[in-house]
């Protein structure tokens, strides 16, 4: 390979790299703070001790979550343009008004409001404090609009003009709202709040586990419990659907999914399982059920879907790791379905809290909800290539004119950093999670109204010294 | 009517960076201080201080990126890649610092650690910012819309010390927001570093100004020739003005006023800055208008600018608002 292929190779690799150690944290901050949000909302209406305890609990996770987001999102912005000179140059007028609205409407609100939201609990009254929460919740679900927006429009342009090789946007309308747009948000929003659901859930579980009843501990696995079963069916539903709007758009992604080489007539098998081999242009060790691939992806006996081979094999995606990658998610969702109707039927028999089973089950699927995000970005993104935008730029003329010596040892200090950094990072997350929701004292304390915006608010949580937890 | 997009673009972007440097300048500043302070809590104030606000203030930087990606893609696409080396090893002191905000907190046998990340983070960080600068100062080569550069052509004597500026610059911001927002007798202690850290402050404003002044034609040219120097001439001496009105009044115990100067001293030399490159967006070649995304790209984010920057500004003015006041030991804080 020659040195500029293997500059882009690992340009390629840091970007996926650094990607998806960022795409964690955002997920969780997503979560959470709608999570964080309905907490509150619960401690305004009930007055309930239980739902300020956890609220403070998860603040304490998010706000690790969210530092580590907004760092490892700032080294994402700044990668367009010293990795991706090429990409900036050609869809810069398209994809940089996106992340201009999505700084100026977004990260600016969460930012703004933040301080409020983790350190203004004694400061300002409880109205303007549950608007912070409210606000940062807000601005992360507008940041997913936006960021999806371009994203969606890289893998279904439209609404542009090629002038002298670049791209310069005609209607923003169209731009936004790109066909593959509103199944990408969607399915995103809900991943992001089935990851937090599965930290929540997974969490209580190791309490109820380790013996604690409380109704902090009981109260947050009931909640998880809940959120499972009735956002999982949606995510598989939307999950369907946006696999048939890819048919449609980007027909070799989906043959490349599905392992599939030739364009079958009267009804398309499903390959369950297998390995497909780039190479030889088939499919090996294949376990096939006949018309079950029309019918999930047609939605009738015999629809016809293209295999691989009607693709030149310069337009062709790397099957092997999609193949995999999209099944791994899918799993992933039908483990969650099995959960979430799981805790429900326990719940019948008054046994959600005590089934050791379900409790083990449960932690176990904690990463499951990251799991299933990353292995549908890598499906999303790699069955995308060799296209940046599709259709319009190749990956491989998107990049910059560096040497692989510079690109290489970027990427080598960025593993260190992220592994040092963020290793230490999520492992004092998991920590704060194992020390769980304090107590709380049953008492409700509406008595100690003292200073201003005190009302119904005790300064203890917060002002308590603080709590070294690496002990 | 016509209207040059171009040129208020270049003004957004300019705006959006001046109060990046005013606001993280300060909570970068607040790090480069952590050397001289380890008494009992006094480390915690610091950080108190900027604990509710640092993430917006970064924020500003974000959006200098996304605004020049969106109106200046062709700058954008040039610069970073020719500043590689140090970008990204300023972004890896902002992930150490920023990440060390939250951990140091709840660390306690690797408390020092934390400690040691959130200095050299922030030392790295604005170092790094400095280089930056110095290596937009001395010009980029540019062919056909590229780097044309190598990868260490951003080295060089000026560069590291545009480095070295910048981080008394953020010193002395972060000094004199601590004795803004301290009191008693880490206020004292903050009082007595102001002198040294501005008189440098000075001393490298005079050295930068010299060193573009001799070393580039067109710098001169810009401010010499004919009478132009009397249309700049209050920049020096107001720069002068602001240093001694420093100096005076933090001897005479004023807490905000020292911190008031500074940013005006901040603001002169950025203006000075943007006289001698104007206006050229990548010296010596690339224009703001040579480096414009379409008009369609530059409206549809100039609306969005100017419906919503308004809004930003109130409610981070909300926020500061909010956690106005002195910060002492034992206030609510990191947990
Ligand atoms: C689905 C949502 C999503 C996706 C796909 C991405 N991000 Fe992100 N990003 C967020 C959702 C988010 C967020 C929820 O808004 C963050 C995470 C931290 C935080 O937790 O806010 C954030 C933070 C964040 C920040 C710091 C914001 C600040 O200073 O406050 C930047 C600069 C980026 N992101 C940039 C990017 C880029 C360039 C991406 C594409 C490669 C990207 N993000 C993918
Ligand atoms: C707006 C958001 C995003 C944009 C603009 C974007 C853009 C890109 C670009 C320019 C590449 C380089 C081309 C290549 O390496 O092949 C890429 C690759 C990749 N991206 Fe994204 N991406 C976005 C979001 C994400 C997210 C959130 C993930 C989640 C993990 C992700 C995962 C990946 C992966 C795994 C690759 C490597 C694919 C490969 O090399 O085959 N992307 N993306
Ligand atoms: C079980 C049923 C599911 C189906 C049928 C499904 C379907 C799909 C399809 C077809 C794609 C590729 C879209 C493209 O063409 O680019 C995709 C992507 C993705 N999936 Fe799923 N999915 C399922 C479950 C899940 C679950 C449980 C999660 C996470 C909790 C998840 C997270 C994602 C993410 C983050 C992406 C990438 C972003 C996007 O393109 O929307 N999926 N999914």
């Amino acid at each position: 390979m020659n040195h500029v292929g293997d500059a882009l190779l690992l340009a390629r690799i840091q970007f996926a790299f650094t990607v998806s150690f960022h795409i964690i944290f955002p997920a969780i901050s997503i979560g959470l703070a709608s999570y964080l949000a309905v907490l509150e909302a619960l401690w305004l209406r009930t007055g309930k001790v239980v739902y300020r305890e956890l609220f403070f609990f998860w603040s304490k996770i998010f706000a690790v979550g969210f530092g580590m987001g907004v760092v490892s999102g700032v080294v994402m912005s700044y990668e367009f343009g010293a990795n991706w000179a090429g990409f900036s140059q050609v869809a810069g007028a398209v994809t940089g008004p996106l992340l201009a609205y999505e700084v100026l409407t977004a990260f600016f609100l969460e930012a703004g409001f933040l301080g409020i939201m983790l350190f203004g609990w004694t400061r300002v009254g409880p109205r303007l404090h549950y608007l912070a929460t409210l606000m940062v919740a807000v601005g992360t679900l507008i940041s997913t609009f936006w960021i999806l927006a371009s994203n969606s429009w890289m893998q279904t342009p439209q609404g542009f003009a090629l002038v002298d090789g670049k791209i310069v946007p005609v209607d923003w309308f169209k731009i936004i709202f790109n066909p593959s747009f509103p199944y990408r948000l969607m399915h995103m929003a809900i991943a992001a709040f089935i990851v937090a659901a599965m930290l929540v859930g997974a969490c209580g579980a190791w309490h109820l586990l380790r013996g604690r009843r409380d109704e902090a501990v009981k109260k947050s696995f009931s909640m998880a419990m809940w959120m499972i079963v009735c956002v999982v069916p949606i995510q598989i539903a939307v999950g369907d659907a946006h696999g048939i709007n890819t048919r449609k758009y980007q027909p070799a992604k989906i043959a490349a999914i599905e392992g599939l080489w030739e364009t079958e007539k009267g009804g398309t098998s499903l390959n369950l399982v297998g390995w497909p081999d780039m190479q030889d242009e088939v499919t090996r060790y294949a376990v096939k059920i006949p018309h079950l691939g029309s019918l999930i992806l047609t939605h009738s006996w015999d629809g016809e879907i293209q295999g691989l081979k009607d693709f030149a094999p310069r337009d062709r995606p790397d099957s092997t790791i999609v193949f995999w990658s999209f099944r791994i998610m899918v799993g992933m969702g039908f483990l969650m379905l099995f959960l979430g109707l799981l805790g429900l039927a326990l719940r019948r028999g008054g046994r959600l809290y005590e089934s050791r089973f379900l409790q083990r089950f449960a932690l176990l699927m904690g990463p499951s909800g990251l799991i299933a995000l990353l292995a549908g970005w890598v499906t999303t993104e790699a069955g995308r290539q060799p296209w940046v935008v599709y259709g319009v730029l190749r990956t491989a003329d998107a990049s910059s004119a560096l040497s692989a010596q510079q690109v290489g040892t970027s990427l080598m200090i960025f593993v260190i950093v992220y592994f040092v950094v963020f290793g230490t990072g999520i492992y004092y997350m998991l920590k704060l999670m194992g020390k769980g929701p304090s107590l709380g004292d049953t008492t409700d304390t509406h008595g100690d109204d003292t200073g201003k915006g005190a009302a119904r608010f005790d300064h203890r949580p917060l002002s308590r010294p603080t709590d070294p937890i690496d002990e | 009517m016509h209207i040059d997009l171009p040129m208020i673009w270049a003004a957004i972007i300019g705006l959006g960076v001046f109060l990046y440097v005013l606001l993280d300048g300060f909570d970068l500043g607040i790090g480069l201080l952590f050397p001289f302070f380890y008494g009992e809590g006094d480390r915690e104030v610091m950080l108190n201080t900027v604990a509710p606000v640092w993430d917006g203030n970064e924020t500003w930087m974000v959006l200098g990126g996304a605004c020049l990606f969106a109106a200046f893609p062709v700058a954008y696409g040039t610069l970073l890649p020719a500043v590689y080396l140090p970008l990204i090893a300023m972004l890896c002191g902002l992930i150490f610092r920023g990440v060390a905000f939250e951990i140091r907190a709840k660390a306690r046998r690797t408390q020092h650690l934390w400690e040691l990340a959130f200095m050299l983070g922030s030392a790295m960080a604005t170092f790094c910012q400095g280089v930056i600068l110095g290596t937009l100062l001395q010009g980029i080569a540019i062919v056909d819309g590229r780097f044309a550069g190598t990868a260490f052509d951003w080295l060089s004597p000026f560069s590291l010390f545009c480095g070295l500026g910048l981080l008394a610059t953020y010193a002395t911001l972060g000094c004199t927001w601590l004795v803004m927002k301290t009191d008693g007798e880490l206020q004292r202690r903050m009082r007595v570093m102001v002198k040294p850290l501005v008189l440098t402050l000075l001393l490298v404003i005079g050295a930068v100004s010299l060193w573009t002044v001799l070393g580039q034609q067109a710098v001169a040219d810009r401010w010499f020739a004919r009478h132009n120097f009397v249309f700049f001439a209050p920049v020096p001496i107001l720069v002068l003005a602001c240093v001694a009105g420093i100096v005076r009044f933090n001897t005479r115990g004023h807490d905000t006023l020292p911190f008031v100067l500074t940013q005006a001293i901040l603001f002169l030399g950025y203006s000075g800055l943007l006289i001698s490159i104007f206006p050229y967006i990548v010296p010596p070649s690339l224009t703001i208008w040579a480096a414009s995304s379409p008009p369609s790209s530059q409206k549809f984010a100039l609306v969005g600018v100017l419906i919503i920057l308004p809004i930003i500004l109130a409610y981070t003015g909300l926020a500061y608002w909010v956690f106005r006041g002195k910060v002492r030991h034992g206030d609510e804080g990191y947990h």
